[in-house]
């Protein structure tokens, strides 16, 4: 590696440590002006996300959903588009994953497992391939239709669900998927299951396709220089469908893994919004699959803490989500975190 | 067979579509601004919700739900300054910067609730506006329950819709917004102010969309909960593609959401297994296919999110 480029490599590590400091920093106010002791607090954010085995254990739970949203973002990014879909492709993965796991419970988990993963890539591609198509065919804004295909998406699985597989009860859910898909646990006891393994598969995959397949390049290209990438004879509207059909795939996964691993099968409004998440985990891990994951490790660990620094310290743990927002904004303006680190300097 | 007919074309209907299009009408004219100035500005959902807590807080605090809403705008404001200086100061990507507003706010209300009330189910009551009858159109059979009795912040929305638009296409202020978001380029040589003028429109989008968030807490409720806009904000960002960045087209697209929306609701008070989340859809799909270009073409800003750094 050339000495400038790894310069820039650790200036940008800087800077996303600086936005996650500062962020970090303005809940501490915030909490004090509250009354609340900062100290103790973010004790139990450290405590509750690194403090023991089962700790570190609900750390990487909480993180295999945004692996997945994350890279989904970050795939769409390299060929410049903005997939805000990612909750809606979730949905579609979680419930074609759900689905299939229910209509093969005689099935072994060495064929379920895999068949229950691949429908709901499957779904979340295929929901993500709309966009990608229309983007590609008619050049609406991507932002726009994969904000509305979010609730479109939300509401038709709930439609199906309710009308189709609803198990009975009040509660707008699927009966629980047969124990041989559902996916074992790494730890007794912690539900943490090798869904991180596949989270981590797919971080890798995606590195290899972009470093070493002429597919990631194009894909790339696309994103770098729409007009020199069709000049070089890429067909940039199929690259679109592409990029948009892979990110929807990916997102799907997270719908999938949380369904086999966690919840055991598909209810109404189950995501707090990793899809969303995954936007941040993508700007705050530069759209690299190696940033992706140790920004999905970061955002775990502010979630896993959260709950024990709401449980153990009272306070309201809403506050990781200001945080997180937060860190959102100072990532994307790279001005400010510049001007904070001179300032310092000085 | 009445009640559906009653539910699909009742005076009811309507005059909860009028309500329910109010916030969205609000944060879509706010929209209109901003993206005619070049800005995408997916923080309207913020916003709305930013508004809708401030609008309870102020209320709670002073009793009064004018001084609410007044909070409410200015808070709005606030956070469409806090947009632009992050979009147009520290360069931050334009989408990136509004998901990452509507996540701060969505955890600062909820936080801010719990610091305050000590819950974080439903504000206490606080005093909502009430309805106004209006003269003599209040007094008019059928047109007074469509036009004639509301709340204050419905009319002040038929007031600041029709502003906007005449504020827009016929001032030479709103010429020049217009020219922003189609050819920065021009706009730069001509001498305008580029800047100024975005700080100043997404500065109104926010009080636009903060006073509909008022409306959604204190104009027909008394009370703020978590997450209370649930999407109105893009929603509006949808209503104002539909109306073709123009207030007055933004105002329609609301009104047809929310009379889906009000369909919707009256139709599963009914029971008729009929299916709801279908009807939900509809405003969603509708935007998709129109952006598509498949019914009415509707043709963005030029330069919209467009990063374009005036000369100085």
């Amino acid at each position: 590696m050339t000495p400038p480029a790894k310069t820039a490599r650790v200036t940008e590590i800087l800077h996303a440590l600086g936005a996650v400091v500062l962020a970090l920093g303005i809940g501490a106010v915030l909490m004090a002006a509250s009354g609340y002791n900062v100290v103790t607090a973010y004790g139990y954010l450290l405590t509750g996300a690194f403090g023991n085995f089962y700790n570190i254990s609900q750390t990487l739970l909480k993180m295999i959903p945004l692996i997945f949203t994350g890279l989904s973002v970050a795939i769409a990014f390299r060929s410049g588009l903005f997939n805000i879909g990612a909750e809606g492709q979730l949905y579609w993965g979680a419930f074609a994953t759900a689905v299939v796991a229910i209509r093969f419970p005689h099935t072994g988990p060495a064929v379920l497992v895999p068949l229950s993963l691949i429908a709901g890539a499957a779904a979340g591609g295929a929901w993500g391939m709309i966009p990608g198509y229309l983007k590609a065919k008619t050049g609406a804004h991507e932002v726009v239709t994969t904000i509305m295909l979010n609730t479109i998406g939300i509401l038709a699985t709930g439609f199906l669900l309710r009308v189709c597989f609803k198990e009975a009860g009040p509660v707008d859910q699927t009966p629980l998927i047969p124990e041989s898909a559902r996916l074992g646990e790494l730890i007794p006891y912690t539900r943490l299951t090798w869904a991180l393994f596949v989270g981590i598969g797919a971080v890798l995959l995606t590195d290899l396709m972009f470093k070493r397949t002429a597919l990631g390049y194009e894909l790339q290209a696309v994103g770098d220089n729409l007009s020199a990438a069709q000049y070089a004879g890429i067909d940039a509207d199929r690259m679109l469908v592409v990029s948009m059909t892979l990110s929807g795939l990916t997102a799907g996964l997270a719908g999938s893994t949380l369904v086999l691993g966690v919840l055991h099968r598909f209810i109404t409004n189950f995501s707090p919004g990793y899809g969303f998440v995954g936007i941040a985990v993508a700007v705050l891990g530069r759209n690299t699959p190696w940033g992706v994951l140790s920004a999905a490790f970061l955002f775990g660990a502010l979630d896993a803490g959260g709950i024990s620094m709401q449980l153990f310290a009272r306070i309201p743990m809403d506050l990781m989500t200001m945080v997180q927002g937060l860190v959102i904004l100072f990532v994307a303006a790279p001005f400010l975190i510049r001007r904070i680190y001179r300032h310092g300097k000085r | 067979m009445n009640e559906v007919l009653d539910a699909v074309l009742g005076l009811n209907t309507f005059a909860a579509a009028i309500r329910i299009s109010t916030p969205i009408a609000l944060a879509a004219t706010g929209g209109a601004f901003s993206e005619r100035a070049g800005i995408i500005n997916i923080g309207l959902e913020g916003m709305l919700l930013g508004g809708a807590f401030s609008g309870v807080l102020g209320a709670y605090l002073s009793g009064s739900p004018w001084l609410g809403a007044l909070l409410a705008v200015m808070f709005g404001g606030v956070l469409g300054y806090l947009f632009a200086l992050f979009v147009l100061r520290f360069r931050a990507d334009q989408i990136v910067a509004g998901i990452g507003l509507n996540i701060f706010v969505l955890g600062a209300t909820a936080w801010l609730m719990q610091v305050i009330w000590g819950t974080r189910g439903v504000s206490p009551n606080v005093n909502g506006f009430g309805e106004i009858v209006l003269p003599i159109i209040g007094h008019i059979p059928v047109v007074d329950r469509l036009l004639g009795i509301h709340s204050p912040l419905i009319y002040g929305m038929f007031l600041l819709v029709a502003a906007g638009w005449i504020l827009l296409f016929k001032t030479p202020l709103g010429l020049r917004i217009r020219i922003i978001g189609e050819h920065p380029e021009a706009a730069d040589a001509a001498g305008i102010p580029i800047r100024r003028i975005q700080y100043a429109c997404l500065v109104l989008s926010g009080m636009l969309s903060g006073l509909g968030g008022a409306y959604l807490s204190l104009g027909h409720l008394s009370w703020f909960s978590m997450n209370m806009s649930a999407g109105r904000g893009y929603m509006a960002l949808a209503a104002n593609i539909f109306g073709r960045w123009n207030p007055v087209g933004g105002l329609a697209a609301s009104g047809l959401f929310a009379y889906t929306d009000a369909v919707q609701m009256r139709l599963q008070g009914l029971n008729l297994g009929i299916a709801n989340e279908l009807i939900q859809m509809l405003p969603y799909l509708l935007t998709v296919v129109v952006i598509s270009g498949a019914v009415i073409r509707s043709r963005p800003p030029a330069a919209l999110g467009r990063r374009y750094d005036p000369n100085r």
